[in-house]
């Protein structure tokens, strides 16, 4: 079966096809979303069912001739890092559809829209997580950035126009900028590579190590651009907090994912030698952004700006396991990908239902709303010890393998990032004390819309979230002997380096 | 001296067919113009242009594959059509069919984007009553064919005073073309006169190159130069000066800095479907020149020139982009916008070799068509007094008219070179050339502009899909099937170059030599 090209292209033809939904059958074209999300999980599953864990290449490849004068294909094929981020987005499409059902009412515009772009951006993360051709791969990486603008600059409600405008144009500028510094080095790939897109192929080439440092550097900004580390970092609490609430669990939980997961698979394999020489600098940036991204969390009167910093410092994480170069550290790092999208995705929804509720963002909005709203208040709770890594939750499981891969290579940088899990504790708990715990806020009893607790449907959007945060914190190995393999090929990348050298 | 010595040159008249056809048909027009009664005109002149111009194109296509080096040359040796001549020669043609199609537009505007009569003073009392009474001229299909014409004989020259000739023939038409705007009279007439200044001293250049040039070879075909150039001989002072002429009066008619400065003001100023017009067209022509020159003439040279026409290259890419994020008017923008992508197709033009040349070629059809697209576009948006280009009056353009706001985001994310669309695999093409070719800094002044060029464009789609209508928005006007046409063609050829470019890669590469 051609899982991969299937997962690729039925989301955008769905998203054509709820783009001419006439304007006047909002509910259509949500109900076609959402089956469609879901007939795309279903493929993603068999996907899954379909893959060997116990080979950590790269498989379930299929090719197509695209521009033979360049040697460019569409080649689509998959190993253990990429498939549990293939799985990712399309659990969390279909939960995101159902939490944004109401979001695209109160802007002006076109509620098929809405839908539509949501399954465009599927359709363009998909690719790039499936793509094996580096061009394939670039293409998706910047169409990529053209429904995420759109859905900021339009649809977003919970911030005045020019401020959504800004952080539109901003995610983009920011995004591009990367994205054409990874063009020159694409290029660059290309012409130094032989003429060759191919991922595999490219993988066994050899390039002198002033070509490969440069090319390195190329591709490194673009994926720290669109991670984001530090200092590269300040569009994402513009965009997050700007983007409806849905589209922001999309553009953290999964978007950004494709910075780590581009360095796990390009810069790391192909640049072996220049990931060693570098990796001393991605790890300070990571460290700084622990820290850094979390003392800012502390101070963010913004829920939606707040889980955005959040973020950043658990990026970090993710940065610090990936450039260690073991196998704990590392599969740690892909499992935190994972989690992080599992647990701050749940966070920003629960945010956005209770910014739906409240109409305004601000934690100061709030307090005490666990007396009016206590099993979404809860869910708050919940969401947050997952961020914070609760022993018990899945977070944890991967913030501890990070930290004891990391310790085994460099103690000061763990101990450095251990800070950061207090910080973590600070923010969120902080955040979950002023807003649910305390004595009630005055203005928010005159609020109607904060009576309603957790309607069906949104009980029907958290459940797998939290089923998952739990089940993968108890027994995460389904997913590690996925993730392992894959790592352990792509760490033989540069180990070998280090052994011939 | 006895009869015998004074032979004709062998004119081979299936490969000069395109030539012949347009210029013919082109005098018909002109005698149009006198004898068909004025209602008719308009129809007549536009089928008859198209006509010539689809006949043309039969011409070079069946052309096309009997090329070898023995039958290339033709006309005593001063045109040659080889590949790449049809390559270009096609490519003129078909951007050229669609320009025409714009300047047969009428639905949009009473009489079309032309003025029934450019003599009349503008503002008397003649022109009120011509303005509202008369539809526009019809001159403009002899002169386009003309220039047309001009054009595919220029990318064919084989020596240096055919090439002027053929700059002479292309740009004469042009100059008036663009004093002929219906509204907004005086701009356009300010535009032409610049134009037509500015152009007659590069041309002046250009002929003093030739004097120069010929002195040094003491000849002025391509063959001959290549020897002089190669033989190395102890003129070489001589050369370069002539070269740098030669390169002046090309430089200008690409837009290239710091001889672009007619280009907003004359894009801005003329008819729009002029605009269109020379935006793809006359940078194609002057492209297929330029590459000539170097690639032919003086490729023994490129160690001489390449630096300096990199500094050239760069600038044009800076300044095309750092002035488009001040414009505030689209057709200042796009003209901006146009700069710099002269400087990334000199950018390719210099990568050398057959890449450089092949990625050029695919560069100007992509574009072209992008281009010719995006000034239809503009044609649309219309208020009372005409074309609405400020771009404060695009403000909500997205609610008003999606479809049409779509189709020009796409054709700005072409522009700036985004995956899917022509104008990415364009730009890969020729960055791939330069980084094969040894100019790897040029391509990362390249990627520099592109960035800062990248916010204009936002700043359009911005203006459309995220502000706000304003009072004055104006409405888009629903498009004739011409413009309807010229827009539908620029924008599926833009999204199939981007998604398929491989068989036109691969034409263009098989193209890619030249025959000295």
């Amino acid at each position: 079966m051609n899982y991969l090209t299937i997962l690729t292209l039925s989301p955008l033809i769905g998203a054509m096809i709820v783009a001419f939904v006439p304007k006047s059958e909002p509910k259509l074209a949500k109900l076609i979303a959402l089956f469609w999300s879901l007939a795309v999980l279903v493929v993603a599953g068999s996907a899954w069912l379909a893959f060997d864990p116990k080979d950590g290449g790269l498989q379930l490849r299929e090719s197509y001739n695209w521009i033979p004068v360049w040697n460019a294909k569409f080649t689509f094929a998959t190993d253990g890092i990429s498939l549990v981020m293939l799985l990712l987005v399309a659990l969390l499409v279909p939960i995101v559809i159902l939490a944004s059902w109401h979001d695209a009412e109160n802007s002006r515009r076109s509620v098929p829209a809405y839908f539509a772009l949501i399954l465009a951006l599927e359709g363009t993360m998909i690719g790039v997580f499936a793509a094996a051709d580096v061009l394939l791969f670039y293409l998706f990486f910047e169409v990529m950035l053209v429904p995420m603008y759109f859905l900021i600059g339009s649809f977003g409600n919970d911030v005045p126009a020019k401020q959504r405008q800004y952080a539109a144009v901003k995610f983009f500028l920011y995004s591009l900028v990367g994205g054409l510094f990874m063009l020159a080095a694409v290029v660059g790939l290309w012409v130094a590579g032989s003429k060759t897109f191919d991922w595999q192929t490219l993988v066994n080439a050899d390039f002198s190590t002033g070509t490969e440092r440069w090319l390195f550097l190329g591709f490194f900004i673009a994926f720290a651009i669109k991670a984001p580390f530090f200092p590269f970092h300040t569009w994402l609490p513009d965009a997050g907090g700007a983007a409806p609430a849905g589209t922001a669990a999309l553009l953290v939980g999964v978007m950004d994912k494709v910075g780590t997961f581009g360095i796990l698979r390009y810069c790391l394999p192909l640049f072996p030698e220049a990931s060693k020489y570098f990796a001393p600098w991605a790890i300070a940036l990571a460290l700084v952004g622990i820290i850094y991204a979390a003392l800012l969390a502390v101070g963010q009167n913004d829920l939606k700006r707040l889980v955005s910093y959040t973020s950043i410092a658990h990026f970090g994480f993710i940065g610090i396991g990936i450039f260690a170069f073991t196998l704990q550290a590392g599969s740690g790092a892909v499992l935190y990908m994972l989690n992080h999208g599992l647990a701050t995705g749940l966070l920003f929804l629960v945010v956005g239902m209770f910014v739906y509720r409240r109409g305004s963002t601000l934690v100061t909005d709030f307090g005490g709303a666990g007396k009016l709203v206590p099993l979404l208040a809860g869910i708050f709770l919940f969401a947050g010890l997952a961020s914070l890594s609760l022993p018990g939750l899945a977070p944890f499981v991967s913030e501890f393998l990070v930290l004891i891969g990391v310790f085994q290579v460099n103690v000061t940088v763990a101990v450095i990032a251990t800070a950061g899990i207090i910080l973590a504790a600070c923010y969120v708990l902080w955040m979950v004390q002023r807003t649910t715990q305390g004595a009630l806020n005055p203005a928010l009893s005159g609020v109607d819309n904060m009576r309603r607790d957790l309607t069906a449907r949104e009980m029907i959007v958290v459940a797998p979230l939290v089923a998952l945060i739990l089940a993968l914190g108890f027994y995460p190995k389904p997913v590690l002997d996925v993730i392992n393999p894959a790592v352990e090929r792509t760490l033989t990348h540069v180990t070998s380096v280090e052994a011939g050298k | 001296m006895t009869m015998d010595q004074l032979r004709l040159p062998n004119l081979d008249y299936a490969s000069l067919a395109p030539m012949l056809i347009l210029f013919g048909v082109a005098c018909v027009g002109v005698l149009v113009e006198a004898f068909v009664p004025k209602r008719a005109r308009n129809g007549v002149q536009l089928l008859l242009s198209l006509a010539a111009i689809v006949v043309a194109l039969v011409y070079v296509v069946l052309r096309a594959g009997k090329v070898n080096t023995a039958n290339a040359a033709t006309a005593g040796g001063a045109i040659v059509i080889d590949n790449v001549s049809l390559f270009l020669q096609g490519t003129l043609l078909l951007l050229g069919f669609v320009a025409v199609l714009m300047f047969g537009e009428r639905s949009l505007e009473r009489g079309g984007p032309f003025v029934p009569q450019a003599a009349v003073t503008v503002g008397s009392d003649k022109d009120r009553e011509l303005a509202a009474t008369e539809g526009g001229a019809t001159e403009v299909y002899p002169l386009v064919l003309f220039s047309l014409g001009g054009m595919l004989l220029f990318v064919s020259a084989n020596d240096l005073l055919t090439m002027f000739v053929a700059l002479e023939v292309f740009s004469l038409p042009l100059y008036l073309l663009c004093a002929l705007a219906r509204r907004k009279r005086l701009l356009s007439q300010e535009a032409a006169l610049k134009y037509f200044l500015l152009g007659a001293y590069a041309s002046a250049f250009f002929l003093f190159g030739v004097a120069m040039i010929y002195g040094f070879a003491k000849s002025v075909d391509f063959r001959s130069i290549h020897d002089a150039v190669v033989a190395n001989s102890d003129n070489t002072a001589l050369m370069l000066i002539g070269l740098a002429l030669l390169a002046i009066g090309l430089l200008f008619k690409i837009a290239a800095a710091p001889f672009h400065v007619w280009t907003p003001d004359v894009y801005q100023g003329a008819p729009t479907p002029v605009t269109g017009f020379m935006a793809a067209c006359t940078k194609t022509a002057a492209f297929g020149g330029l590459l000539r020159v170097l690639y032919v003439g003086f490729d023994g040279a490129s160690w001489e020139f390449t630096p300096v026409l990199g500094v050239v290259a760069v600038l044009t890419m800076l300044v095309g982009a750092i002035l488009a994020v001040t414009q505030t008017d689209l057709k200042r923008l796009l003209a901006y916008s146009s700069i710099a992508n002269a400087g990334y197709l000199l950018v390719g033009l210099l990568g050398g070799g057959q890449d450089g040349l092949s990625s050029t070629l695919f560069y100007l059809v992509a574009y072209g068509f992008t281009v010719i697209a995006a000034f239809a576009l503009v044609s649309l948006v219309r208020d009372a007094d005409g074309e609405a280009t400020h771009l404060s009056r695009w403000a909500g353009l997205g609610r008003r008219s999606p479809l049409f706001a779509g189709v020009f985001t796409f054709l700005l994310l072409a522009f700036a070179g985004i995956p899917l669309t022509s104008g990415f695999v364009a730009k890969f093409a020729v960055f791939g050339a330069a980084i094969g070719g040894g100019q790897t800094w040029l391509v990362i002044f390249g990627v520099l502009t592109s960035i800062i060029l990248a916010f204009p464009y936002l700043r359009v789609v911005v203006m459309m899909w995220l502000s706000e209508p304003g009072e004055t928005t104006p409405s888009v006007s629903i498009p004739g099937g011409l413009t309807r046409a010229v827009l539908g063609i620029g924008t599926v050829a833009t999204l199939a170059l981007g998604v398929l470019p491989g068989p036109l890669l691969d034409l263009a590469d098989k193209a890619s030599v030249f025959v000295r």
